[in-house]
């Protein structure tokens, strides 16, 4: 494992050096900081690993890499990524996960306001709690909650699947508690043994769309 | 007598109530919605047609019109990216999504960009492969939906446009509605079919100009620092947007105006909120000499170009370039008067044809209908665009010689002056056949 020390090289050099063709397949970052756009834009089969603090945007844009964070990350964790993991051991801001089309995300404690916002296929497991509208026009994918979730969850959710353990403060614009299946259960019991999360699956609630504004109804306004 | 043979003034319509008022109202009471339309604001609006370029005289020196040389170069992404994009004229193709036209008219913007030295834009939805093979410079729009967003077209795109808004909508996300969500569409958009597709209005993961640096960060890392950045904002409050997007790290700014098109949003937004193109030029230009980045953060303006009088008078007052997206699509063969009886059909006319979100465009541009869509050519309908850019161009360039100028870019208010008060205090030029400048003398 190469390791790179954030304070020492630079961003510019940290990242280019991620990003290069004959990059090795596993890297410490040092000494992160907090600072910015780490580790974005991976596009390579990697093992990464934040020894520390990430700010915003930390692995967004992620493909294939496997990132993990030994702390808390700033806003736009894994923003719109496509494959591969990353994992999280603190807390993250909002909008972790936001558009994000493929891969796996877990944070293993809290996700604040917006985490899965406008998702589109990542699965997202979340070892705490979500602040409010969290799964907001959620497009694809599954958001799992095994603590509690803010206000309006799911607002105007499309297709992804959000899973809560805990309570619900309350559910958004179209967004309504779904059967929980034998399918559900099970698909959802392989995504936390995927994440390595200890939850009982069936213990989770479903919530998804009431497909209801779809299509614009003028009935319906007053949900818009 | 007769009341008829009393006399008695004419029938008097309202001039507030007018017959376009009135069809409104019974339109709204009779479907309970509002009216959802595509392109720009209709009403009539202070522009460039109200200024006048003074020409050559006894203090200005013209150039010989087929003589001497008159440059329309410009480069954009000059301040931090290491490969600023080149073009040849000073007008660039505005950012139109597939979704939104047909790909065969997309082919056609590439096609026709291509041949004229400039760039076009891509979408709401992403970038399709036929989009970037027939688009030798194409900018890779960065909007709120981030619909189609991929890293690997981020990395393939010459320019990466972060829309903030648009002239036709501040404020406002996008609409494609059901009738074109076609199977392609709603795949790329990761959508079921046949919805209608609501775009954000604002960005998933940053709020102001703050997190927005850190946001063009991220993307300079994920592309090498090559690429030029640009901030689109809709005309709102240029001065202060203006200021922001440098302060957040844009090499480019674009200020769309109020006449800048849409492909759906509600008729009242179009028509109600924003600021003509006009009055937004010059804020926009005061931003960027306060804070010494004129001419060094690119300032392209757009909504409501339609020839190269425009353009020059654009430039003339600041701009670098202007993009055009109607007058692009009018090019193409949009609202061609040769389909008028399909038009009647539709219960419009050509030339007014603006329902592009119902999908059933006669020109086939504004749609994913395939048997429209194949009407248009686009071999044809691409050096139609490519001929209508060399217009423009040309006329930017006679007016320019005319003015004295080697370079469209050393056209300066000093040029111009309005028609109209309302012209002269947005374009900051005097009123004709004065010196006044209204809020300024």
């Amino acid at each position: 494992m190469q390791t790179l020390d954030l304070q020492a090289i630079g961003l510019r050099k940290l990242n280019s050096t991620l990003h290069t063709d004959n990059a090795s397949t596993a890297y410490k970052i040092t000494n992160p900081m907090g600072g910015h756009a780490i580790a974005c834009g991976l596009n390579r089969a990697m093992d990464v690993t934040i020894d520390g603090h990430a700010g915003f945007y930390c692995a967004g844009m992620n493909q294939l890499a496997n990132v993990t964070v030994q702390g808390h990350v700033g806003v736009g964790l894994a923003e719109n990524m496509m494959s591969g993991t990353v994992r999280v051991t603190g807390n993250a801001s909002q909008a972790a996960g936001a558009t994000a089309h493929g891969g796996l995300v877990v944070i293993e404690g809290d996700a604040s306001s917006r985490c899965g916002i406008s998702m589109k296929g990542v699965d997202i497991v979340v070892g705490g709690s979500v602040g409010h509208m969290s799964g907001f026009m959620a497009q694809a994918g599954n958001l799992v909650v095994c603590g509690d979730a803010g206000e309006a969850l799911g607002d105007s959710i499309y297709e992804a699947n959000i899973y809560v353990k805990g309570s619900v403060e309350s559910l958004g614009s179209d967004c309504e508690e779904k059967p929980m299946d034998a399918e559900h259960i099970s698909a959802l019991s392989s995504l936390l043994e995927k994440a390595q999360v200890k939850a009982e699956a069936s213990q989770f609630k479903r919530y998804g769309s009431a497909r209801t504004l779809y299509n614009f109804q003028p009935d319906n306004a007053g949900d818009y | 007598m007769s009341k008829k043979n009393k006399p008695q003034t004419i029938p008097r319509h309202s001039a507030t109530f007018d017959e376009y008022t009135l069809s409104e109202i019974r339109r709204a009471a009779s479907t309970g919605i509002y009216d959802i339309r595509g392109g720009g604001a209709k009403r009539q609006l202070p522009h460039f047609d109200d200024l006048l370029f003074l020409g050559a005289s006894m203090s200005r020196y013209p150039l010989e019109g087929y003589r001497e040389r008159c440059d329309t170069n410009v480069v954009l992404g000059t301040r931090y990216a290491s490969k600023p994009l080149e073009i040849d004229i000073p007008i660039t193709i505005a950012g139109m999504s597939f979704g939104s036209l047909s790909g065969q008219a997309k082919e056609a913007l590439g096609r026709g960009a291509n041949t004229a030295g400039t760039s076009t834009t891509t979408g709401d939805g992403g970038m399709t492969p036929e989009e970037r093979e027939h688009s030798a410079l194409l900018v890779y729009q960065y909007l709120p939906s981030r619909y189609g967003m991929n890293p690997d077209d981020l990395r393939k795109a010459d320019a990466i446009e972060i829309v903030v808004g648009q002239g036709a909508k501040p404020g406002g996300g996008g609409m494609l509605m059901g009738q074109k969500i076609s199977d392609r569409v709603a795949s790329m958009r990761t959508l079921p079919k046949g919805i209608d597709q609501r775009s954000a209005c604002r960005h998933p993961d940053w709020t102001g100009p703050d997190d927005l640096e850190i946001k063009i960060l991220e993307l300079r890392e994920i592309t090498n620092w090559e690429k030029p950045i640009y901030i689109k904002v809709g005309g709102a409050r240029p001065y202060y947007d203006t200021a922001l997007a440098i302060k957040a790290g844009a090499d480019v700014i674009v200020v769309d105006g109020m006449q800048g098109g849409t492909a759906a949003t509600q008729d009242v937004f179009i028509e109600h909120v924003g600021q003509p193109t006009l009055a937004c030029i010059r804020p926009a230009v005061q931003a960027l000499q306060d804070l010494d980045m004129h001419r060094k953060v690119q300032l392209i303006v757009s909504g409501g170009i339609r020839n190269g009088a425009d353009v020059a008078k654009a430039i003339a007052l600041g701009a670098d370039a202007v993009s055009i997206g109607t007058a692009a699509l009018v090019a193409l063969g949009d609202n061609h008067p040769q389909y008028e009886d399909e038009y009647q059909a539709l219960g419009t006319t050509a030339g007014a044809y603006d329902d592009w979100h119902e999908g059933q465009d006669p020109a086939g541009i504004t749609t994913q209908e395939p048997a429209l869509a194949s009407r248009l050519d686009p071999i044809t309908a691409g050096r139609r665009l490519s001929n209508y850019l060399k217009v423009m161009t040309l006329e930017a360039q006679t007016i320019a010689r005319a003015c004295g100028k080697n370079h469209v870019h050393n056209l300066e208010p000093e040029d111009l002056v309005a028609l109209t008060v309302e012209a002269s205090a947005m374009a900051q030029v005097p009123l004709s056949g004065t010196s006044w400048i209204p809020g300024q003398n």
